[in-house]
This record gives C-alpha cells, structure tokens and sequence, in this order.
C-alpha cells in the first residue's frame, strides 16, 4: 500500500483480563467444583491504522471492548498481543524516555467528569502538575501557562482556584479536556466523553472538541454509544462486536449502507428525532458472553443471514471496496 | 387513539419540595399533566429539573427532607397524596409501577430472582406458587432475557448492568398495572436491546391499555415512542403538547434549544447549535422566568414575571412570554 504512514498503528492487538477464583471458589475447586479461572477476550486481534488528524469513531455494544482497546491505545493498559506503532515506532515495549514521551502524545479523557478529577486539588494543580513534572513549562511560567490552557477550553482563568466540586458537569468535563490538552499531546481518545452531560451541555462539549481539533491539528479516536454523535463528529467509524472488529467504513458511506450485519442490525435501531411512533420489533438471539464467545463468527446466533460456515469458521476482516473493511462470510460468494 | 373520557392517571398542580439545610428547594413546582388509557406520555427535561422526582411523587415515595406540599394525583379517580400508606402499598407494584433508573431499587442483593419475583406476583394475586412462577418466566422472556427458567434461579449480581435493568422492567410489567412510570430504563442499553424494550412496552400499551409515562433525555426515544411530551425545566412543566406539534414546531425557547442541538438535526462536521449557559441550581433560580439567563428571546418583563401557563392552540401548554415563531409585538 502507498499510504502515507499512519500516526498510530495496531497490528494484532488482543487483551485478555483474568479473573481469578475467590478463596469461597478456590476451596470449592478443591473440594471438586469444577471452577477455574476464566479469561475475558475483551479485544481480539484488531488491526487498525489512524492518520494524522482524523477522527475515528468506534461504537459497538455494551461490553464489546471499547473502553478496553481505548486504554491500551493510551498506554494505560498493556496489550495481552499485538504491536502498536506511533509516528511508525514500536511503542508497545518502550520503556524509559521513550515510553514516556508516546505516553504524554496519546491523552485519555474519561466519562465520568466527577470519578476522574482528584477532588482535593485545585484547578491550577489539576491543570498544571504534569507539565510540570514533565519538563514543558518552568515553574516562572506555569500560572501563565495553567490561564491559557484554560481560556483554550472556555474556563474563565479566575477559576483556578476552585475544586472540581465547584463546577457544573459540563465545566467539569472541560477541566478534564485542560487536563489532556495541557501536556500538549497530539491524539486524544475520548471515551464516552459526553455521555454524562446534560443534552442542553453536549453540544457545547461536543464544539469544544472539534474546535481544538482545527487549532492544535488533533486525532481522535472517539469511543461513544451515541450513533448520532459519531456520525456528526467522525471521518472513519469502527464497529466492534465482542471484542473484534467487524466493519471499518468512512462515515457517509456507513451511514448510507452498512455491509456488515450486526452494522446493518445496529443501525436500523438508531432512533432519530423525526421518525415519530415507531413500531418496534424484538430482538433475535441474544448477546453472547466475552467469557465464552461463540465458535466461528460470534455473530451467527443472531444473523438472520448466517449459513453453516459461519457456526464453524471465523470471518477475517477484509476489504471489500477502497477504505472499507468487513469480517463477513457472505462477502466472498457474490 | 380512543380516548376514554377519565384518564387513568391525572396530576394535577402537583408541589413537591425538599427542606435542606441551604434552603427550600422547590423540584416539584404546579406541575399537571395527564395520561389516557394506552397512551404514552414522554417526560423530558434538563438534569436536576425534577423528572425523577415527579415520578417518586405520584407513587408516595418521597423521603424526608422532601414533602408533598400540594396538589393532587388521581389514578383511576383515587386520590394518592392522600392515600394511607397501607392503601398505597396494595397499589404499588400493581395497579401502577414504577421502572427506576438504578435497578437496584427494585431488586434485592441477597434474594434469588424467582424469589422476589414470585413474591411480587402472590402480593397482589391468589394464585400457587407454580402460577406465580410461571408468569416470572413469561416476563423475564419478554424483556429477552434468554433461557428465562435458568436465569429464575440467579442472583442479581450474577447479570450485567444491562439485564438487570431489564428484569426490573420485568418486575414492573409482572401484574399488568394499569400505569406504569418508566424512569430512564434503556439508557444504559445497547440500541438493539433498547429496541426490545421499547416493543415490548408498545405492545402493553397497545393490548392491556397500560397508560405509561416515560422520562427520559432523549428526544429521539420520545419522538419514536411518545403520543404526547412534556418539557421540564426548573421544577415546571414549560411546554407540552403532541410529540408532532412540539418536534415540528417548538415554541418555548428551551424546547426550540435542545432540538436544534441534537446533533442529526445539524449538518455534518459544522459546530452544533447549543444552549449557551448551565442548569441553575434550584436554590439561586433567577427571579422571574427561571431560563432567562440562558434565553436568546429574554427580554426586561421576562425578569419581572415569571410566564403563566397559557393554551397557545389545542392540547398544548406553554409557559413563556415571548415564544418562538410569534411576531414581535
Ligand atoms: N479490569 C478488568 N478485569 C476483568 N474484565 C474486564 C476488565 N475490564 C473490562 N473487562 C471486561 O472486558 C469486556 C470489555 O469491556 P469494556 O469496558 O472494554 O467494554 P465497552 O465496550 O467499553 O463497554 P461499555 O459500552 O459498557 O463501556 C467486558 O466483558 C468487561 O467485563
Ligand atoms: N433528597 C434530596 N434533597 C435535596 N434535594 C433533592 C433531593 N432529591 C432531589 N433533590 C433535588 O430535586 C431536584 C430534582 O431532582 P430530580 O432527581 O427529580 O431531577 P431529574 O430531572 O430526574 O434529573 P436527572 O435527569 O439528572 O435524573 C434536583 O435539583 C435535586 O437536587
Ligand atoms: S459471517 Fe455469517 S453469521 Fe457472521 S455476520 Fe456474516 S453472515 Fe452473519
Ligand atoms: S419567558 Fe422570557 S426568558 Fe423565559 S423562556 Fe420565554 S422569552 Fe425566554
Ligand atoms: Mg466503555
Ligand atoms: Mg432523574
């Protein structure tokens, strides 16, 4: 391929989680219960390659492994497998300066505005301890420094003295957005970043991001269950279902016509304020569980198209047109 | 849609206020509204604008600091702000439900599902505890909760998050009540399983004639659910009306504001129109109408007076002095 280097690259990139018997399990195992540890495939082999000033949405299903894929994507977890690349350099062993430097490029902001602020420091501090630590701005500068990254945001700088107490959730959410945006990083992941405001707050947020994304040249990846939200916001979109990627598309063509089922399924249950009294249908199947996915494609219990391949074998993820990618059988018997 | 000439649940200048240390906070100020038999009636508003209060009000369930002060709830004709607690007790969980949104307010930790489902049926009804059991199964199927007779015998922390919002809504439809308060339900669920709920709950609503009302922050589950909406703001009821009338053509300023945020309602990658300000705390409202700080239409009387509640057209209420799409005057 000719394409220009991707900013960040995952090739492979699994995570499992373990979770261990508790002691009540563990005597129970001994005395013959057949306990034992279980493994969570919270991501599975994802292969995805980001440039340099997109946005990239990723929406799936509760428990399909957003968060998880965000968090090692930051650094904050490490991949089980796989390799991860930034500006073409292996940082999923760095170590040292190195590790360090990709770690403070690659920004994390969180859900929840309130869980993710220390409650006992100020604004100031909040905004302005790890710039600090890390060297960007001497002490001399910090105060000039905390006021503008604050103003960046829309925070009025006379709030630096103020805990996260004192702020409304949208203000909240931005000392969150200084928080990331102060250590000058380059890609943000944002993680249901306004799922907890208000709707009347949202978009104030949602403006926010897009405005910095012009003045700094940011990249996103943005995690939301919001189909509305991310059609607004993203270039690209990645669909996740239990833990693997099932479709890449640009966001026009998706929203115009997804090929993947469990896509296709998702998107016919988006509501939107003009289709007025619905009539709604239920679900087929069910979601199956991460600790024992189902063999072959972990769609098939609940593909209205699926065939007896896919009870046994597992779709690979392939192209289908230029920029848009599939992991579904029925792409090959056309 | 038949409208009976009694509606099943009717509230009217409903007052609920929380006596704090800081000062009294009026969450609840002359709301009314009413809902027919099978009709839905969506509740939106901005968060802390007393949607969940409202519902813990009409079904007798305000602790202390907070109090009824006013107003009256008719369900079926029977006034509960006046109903013993026994009384209230015998309605609850029977004639009219209640769906909270943290589901472990219906469910205990430490009791096994079948049992508390079984429980819930035989406190209202005469039947065996094989009956009982039978309609647990049957309702847990229907919010799609597989392998329903398996999942009797779990206990709550063994489910998600998900499934257990969803066998509290199981819990809620257990007896057929003839209203049901749903607060927030399908929030935290996928698109696909919200899809599920929402049938099910239609199709209550379109075969028992359940009456439901449904709070919610989403416009877009309301303008797919909902016959009519009411818009809070503050503790009042600002605007209600048809979902169509209200959608199509808003006339409260806050109203016209969250539907031009919404962000399908928007062209792609251009900024979203917002409401420019935060929710005011209920302790330091502005004097007068209560969004005037956050209004693009204020103007000098909309601090002096709060907006009474006029009728612009049929079946709608709003509360404001200067409505959008009316000519200055
Ligand atoms: N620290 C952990 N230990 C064990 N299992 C975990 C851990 N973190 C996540 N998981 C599991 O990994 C799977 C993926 O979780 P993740 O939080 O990434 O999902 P998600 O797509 O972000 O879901 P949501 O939309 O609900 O936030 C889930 O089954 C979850 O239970
Ligand atoms: N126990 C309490 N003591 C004091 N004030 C309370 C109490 N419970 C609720 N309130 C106040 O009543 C108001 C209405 O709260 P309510 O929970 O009904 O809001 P809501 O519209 O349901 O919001 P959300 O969308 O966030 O759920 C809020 O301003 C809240 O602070
Ligand atoms: S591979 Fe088979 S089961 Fe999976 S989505 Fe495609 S058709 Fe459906
Ligand atoms: S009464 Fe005045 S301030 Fe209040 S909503 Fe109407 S125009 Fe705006
Ligand atoms: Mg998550
Ligand atoms: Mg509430």
């Amino acid at each position: 391929m000719s394409a220009p280097q991707p900013l960040l690259g995952l090739e492979g990139v699994s995570k499992r989680f373990v979770r261990r018997l508790d002691l009540a399990e563990r005597i129970a195992a001994r005395l013959g219960a057949r306990l034992r540890d279980q493994v969570v495939h919270a991501v599975e082999e994802v292969d995805l390659a980001v440039a340099e000033g997109e946005v990239v949405g990723l929406v799936g299903e509760s428990g399909c492994g957003k968060s998880t894929l965000g968090r090692v994507v930051a650094g904050i977890l490490p991949a089980s497998e796989g390799r991860l690349t930034y500006r073409g350099k292996d940082i999923t062993k760095a170590a040292g300066a190195e590790a360090k430097k990709a770690a403070l490029k690659i920004q994390m902001i969180f859900q929840d505005p309130f869980a993710s602020l220390n409650p006992r420091l100020k604004v100031a501090e909040i905004v302005g301890e790890a710039p600090l630590v890390h060297g960007l701005v001497g002490r001399a500068e910090l105060a000039d420094y905390v006021d503008e990254v604050l103003t960046s945001v829309g925070l009025d700088p006379s709030y630096r003295r103020r805990y996260p107490h004192q702020f409304s959730g949208g203000q909240r959410q931005r000392v969150g957005i200084a928080r990331a945006l102060a250590v000058r990083p380059e890609f943000l992941v944002c993680d249901e970043s306004v799922a907890a405001l208000d709707v009347s707050i949202q978009a104030q947020v949602l403006n926010l991001f897009m405005e910095l994304r012009e003045r700094f040249d940011l990249t996103y990846l943005f995690i939301s269950h919001d189909l509305g939200v991310v059609e607004h916001l993203s270039d690209r979109v990645v669909i996740m279902y239990l833990g693997r990627v099932v479709e890449i598309a640009p966001t026009e063509q998706l929203f115009a016509g997804a090929n993947h089922p469990y896509a296709r399924a998702l998107l016919a249950e988006v509501l939107r304020i003009d289709s007025r009294h619905r009539i709604f249908k239920p679900v087929e199947g069910e979601i199956p569980s991460p600790l024992d996915p189902p063999p072959g494609c972990a769609f098939h219990p609940r593909c209205p198209h699926a065939i007896g391949r896919c009870r046994v074998e597992r779709p690979l993820l392939k192209q289908i047109a230029p920029g848009r990618y599939s992991a579904c059988h029925l792409n090959d018997q056309s | 849609m038949a409208r009976t000439a009694e509606p099943l649940l009717r509230v009217e200048q409903l007052e609920t206020q929380f006596f704090t240390r800081a000062g009294v906070a009026r969450a609840v100020d002359g709301v009314s509204f009413e809902v027919a038999r099978g009709e839905v009636l969506g509740l939106v508003g901005e968060s802390g604008s007393g949607k969940s209060v409202t519902g813990f009000s009409i079904l007798g369930l305000v602790d202390p600091p907070g109090r009824i002060v006013g107003g009256r709830v008719l369900l079926e004709g029977e006034n509960l702000v006046d109903a013993g607690e026994r009384r209230l007790r015998a309605l609850r969980g029977n004639r009219i439900a209640m769906i909270f949104q943290d589901p472990m307010m219906t469910l205990n930790p430490v009791l096994r599902i079948d049992t508390q489902m079984i429980e819930a049926v035989r406190a209202h009804h005469g039947v065996d505890r094989a009956e009982a059991r039978r309609r647990a199964r049957d309702a847990l199927g229907r919010v799609g909760i597989p392998a329903p007779e398996e999942r009797l015998s779990a206990y709550p922390h063994q489910f998600s998050g998900g499934m257990r919002q969803r066998v509290a809504i199981a819990i809620a439809l257990l007896n057929e009540p003839a209203v049901i308060i749903a607060d927030e339900p399908t929030t935290a669920l996928d698109v696909t399983i919200q899809a599920q709920i929402l049938y099910e709950m239609q199709k209550l609503c379109g075969e028992s004639g359940t009456a439901l009302v449904w709070i919610t922050h989403d416009l877009a589950v309301v303008s797919g659910l909902a016959d009519r909406v009411c818009v809070m703001y503050a503790g009042r009821i600002v605007e209600s009306g048809p979902v169509d009338a209200v959608l199509d053509r808003p006339r409260h300023p806050y109203t016209a504001g969250l539907i031009g945020s919404v962000p399908s309602r928007n062209r792609r990658g251009v900024p979203l129109a917002q409401i420019p300000g935060m929710t005011p705390s209920l302790l330091a409202l502005p004097g007068g109408c209560a969004f005037r700080t956050r209004c693009p239409n204020a103007e000098a009387d909309c601090a002096a007076e709060p907006p009474a509640e006029r009728r612009p057209e049929a079946g709608r209420t709003l509360r404001c002095h200067h409505p959008v799409g009316e000519a200055v005057s």
